[in-house]
């Protein structure tokens, strides 16, 4: 997230990309920004602070007064209750925000730089090249991420994950699907800029392709990327989850991860325990709420045609008034 | 899709040749993409059979299957058998995938239409709404409303209704897709379908259908709220920009109704980009009707391949993934058509 050179104006924080577009937003637009920054932020904080907030350890199976009981109900013991193979349903869920968190920086970093230089150099330099990454980015970019993840994690780990081969497994088959994402918006805005006349002008004084690229075109053509990245770390944990849920996951003893607890909760739904597919569950919707949030409020603010502007706003408020 | 800068104003039968003849580098992609992912860190008997076999008899296997041969031989072998229209056979039950296609195929494609039917029905007019309504505090509860809807995943939206109307209210079946009593006499049937809409009704029995329907609601739901979220968010987005445009003020000038505006002048033009992401949808559809499936036991293509999964048998998920490709491409190519005939600014 490259900030757009603004006018400078007031202190460093005015130029901070996330904080900036709070003290453009007015109205509704801006608690629903603030809603998304704030969830997200919780869950930074909580997955690294999980050890300490944490009752017990995600693998914990016993304590000082012996071997935890299974499927017990939330008590004062254990808040959130424990799965049927008597591990803390709250601190699993707690821990398992860690894990969510490392796939979704392994998949935002693969996806962003290998897209965004495919999508810069392709659409700078044009060529036979750059027709054929657009028909394969075209051909990839409707395929099932699900599935793709699927076939990543059988050859990556033949079915039974560590920690690290399973965030591997989720990041690598949603840089797939997500490379063509950056790379398409990307590139078309590089052949549009390509063309203005401030790219011109600095070949004209002798700027060579490289400064061309990485100064001009890469800072002017990335502005509508904050969607696509908020978009992109959701589906990255949420594939993570979906291959726990699938029984491709990370094994019980070296993380916590909610697919993989939503799927050992599967047969206790059917048995009336609520409590561990419940609260997995719902940490993944939360935090998939805040990060979209997010992403659709800077987007809102990108878009002239959402965007609201305080005189707009004030007009609004006469409207309902009337 | 590809290709916009060259396009010539040759109309629409070049429009339609030009995107059909495109379907054939997509497949080639598409295949080889997902083949040398399975290959590339080696065989499927070795990664479902390694450490369960005695070696020597595992390296007979592999050799008999063709996978000691170099990988380009492979797949140059693997690419002769897709043109045959051959995907290749399970390895556990010697079943053809291409009849794994045909039996179960049609019971993902019946979850699909459910799914895309309650999308419609919830997600457009509220997305309407939305649009009408905008910046208010009721747009931003159907705004936060799309997001629940398209980011909860399937498998726990599932797993509450599942739990609230099934466990707790025992008004709808846990899971399949109709009675045993219903199957059996569906089975009966001289050429069932396998669409059990379909075969309900030509069983003649009076309560096959109501049977049948009771148990794709929570599927429906489950899947098809997913796409309504997105629905939502289109509509709305889209609704919200061509009222800011000319005609809608000319209109609005006329003396047409706010009401009349939103769903008649401003909605028309927003669904054509409703029509292409129905295209990008088959694909979200088949990648969580995988999850759909598993979470209430329906018995199609998902289903199919997380048994696969389950009984190691990466022979059979990679030809299923690698069909699954052909006809994500194939909808793709129909959908565009459609937004062709429909949007003549979409023709090259």
């Amino acid at each position: 997230m490259t900030a757009v050179p603004a006018k400078p104006r007031g202190t460093w924080l005015a130029k901070v990309p996330v904080l900036r577009e709070l003290r453009q937003s007015v109205g509704v637009q801006r608690f629903m920004l603030l809603v998304g920054v704030i969830i997200t932020l919780v869950y930074i904080l909580v997955a690294l602070l999980a050890p300490v907030i944490a009752p017990y350890r995600f693998n914990q199976l016993q304590d000082a007064s012996g071997t935890f009981p299974g499927s017990a109900a939330p008590s004062a013991t254990h808040l959130w209750g424990t799965t049927i193979a008597g591990y803390d349903v709250l601190s699993r869920t707690l821990y398992a925000s860690q894990t969510a968190l490392m796939a979704i920086v392994a998949a935002v970093i693969i996806s962003l730089i290998i897209g965004v230089l495919l999508g810069l150099f392709s659409g700078y330099f044009g060529g036979p090249l750059d027709r054929i990454l657009v028909v394969v980015c075209d051909a990839i970019y409707a395929f099932p991420s699900l599935l793709l993840a699927i076939v990543i994690s059988i050859m990556l780990s033949r079915g039974q994950s560590s920690l690290w081969s399973g965030i591997m497994a989720a990041a690598l088959s949603i840089s797939v699907v997500y490379v063509p994402q950056y790379f398409r918006v990307v590139r078309s805005e590089v052949v549009r800029i390509k063309a203005e006349a401030y790219v011109e002008s600095a070949k004209v004084i002798g700027a060579g392709n490289g400064r061309v690229l990485f100064v001009h075109v890469l800072r002017n053509s990335v502005r509508t990327l904050p969607l696509i990245i908020t978009l992109n770390a959701v589906d990255a944990f949420e594939t993570l989850a979906g291959l726990g849920f699938l029984g491709l996951g990370i094994e019980p003893s070296s993380a916590a991860e909610w697919g993989y607890d939503l799927q050992k909760a599967v047969s206790d739904v059917t048995a009336g325990i609520w409590w561990t597919a419940l609260f997995p569950g719902l940490a993944i919707v939360l935090l998939a709420l805040g990060i979209s949030l997010l992403g659709e409020g800077l987007n809102d603010l990108a878009d002239p045609r959402l965007r609201r502007r305080s005189a707009e706003a004030n007009e609004a408020a006469l409207e309902l008034e009337a | 899709m590809a290709e916009k800068t060259h396009a010539a104003s040759g109309g629409l039968i070049r429009y339609l040749v030009v995107r059909f003849l495109l379907i054939f580098p997509t497949i080639f992609i598409l295949v080889t993409l997902v083949f040398f992912l399975m290959r590339v860190t080696g065989d499927p008997i070795t990664a479902s059979q390694g450490g369960r076999l005695p070696p020597d008899e595992l390296a007979q296997r592999i050799h008999t299957a063709g996978y000691d041969q170099p990988i380009i031989v492979q797949y140059a072998q693997y690419l002769g058998q897709l043109l045959r229209g051959d995907f290749g056979t399970t390895y556990s039950d010697h079943q053809p995938i291409t009849t794994v296609l045909t039996t179960y195929g049609t019971a993902t494609l019946e979850l699909a239409v459910y799914a895309l039917v309650v999308a419609f029905i919830v997600g457009i007019p509220l997305g309407m709404l939305a649009a009408f309504i905008r910046d208010r505090w009721g747009d931003a509860v159907l705004r936060v409303l799309a997001i629940l809807f398209y980011a909860t995943p399937i498998f726990f939206s599932g797993l509450l209704l599942k739990l609230v109307f099934s466990i707790w209210l025992h008004v709808l079946p846990v899971a399949g897709r109709a009675s045993t009593t219903v199957e059996l006499k569906m089975q009966e049937l001289s050429n069932p379908t396998g669409i059990y809409f379909i075969d309900a009704l030509r069983t003649g029995d009076p309560a096959a259908l109501p049977d049948v329907l009771q148990h794709a609601i929570l599927p429906a739901v489950t899947l098809g709220l997913l796409t309504a979220g997105i629905f939502l968010r289109l509509v709305r987005t889209n609704v919200i920009g061509t009222l800011n445009t000319g005609y809608i003020d000319a209109a609005r000038s006329r003396g047409v109704g706010e009401y009349r505006l939103v769903t008649r002048h401003a909605f028309r033009p927003a669904l054509i980009p409703i029509i292409t992401v129905i295209g990008l949808q088959i694909a979200m559809l088949l990648g969580g009707a995988v999850l759909t499936e598993t979470t209430f036991e329906w018995n199609g293509l998902g289903y199919q391949l997380n048994h696969y999964l389950q009984a190691r048998d990466f022979v059979a998920v990679q030809g299923i993934v690698a069909l699954l490709a052909v006809i994500v491409a194939v909808v793709n190519f129909i959908v565009d058509i459609i937004a062709a005939l429909i949007d003549p600014r979409v023709r090259y």
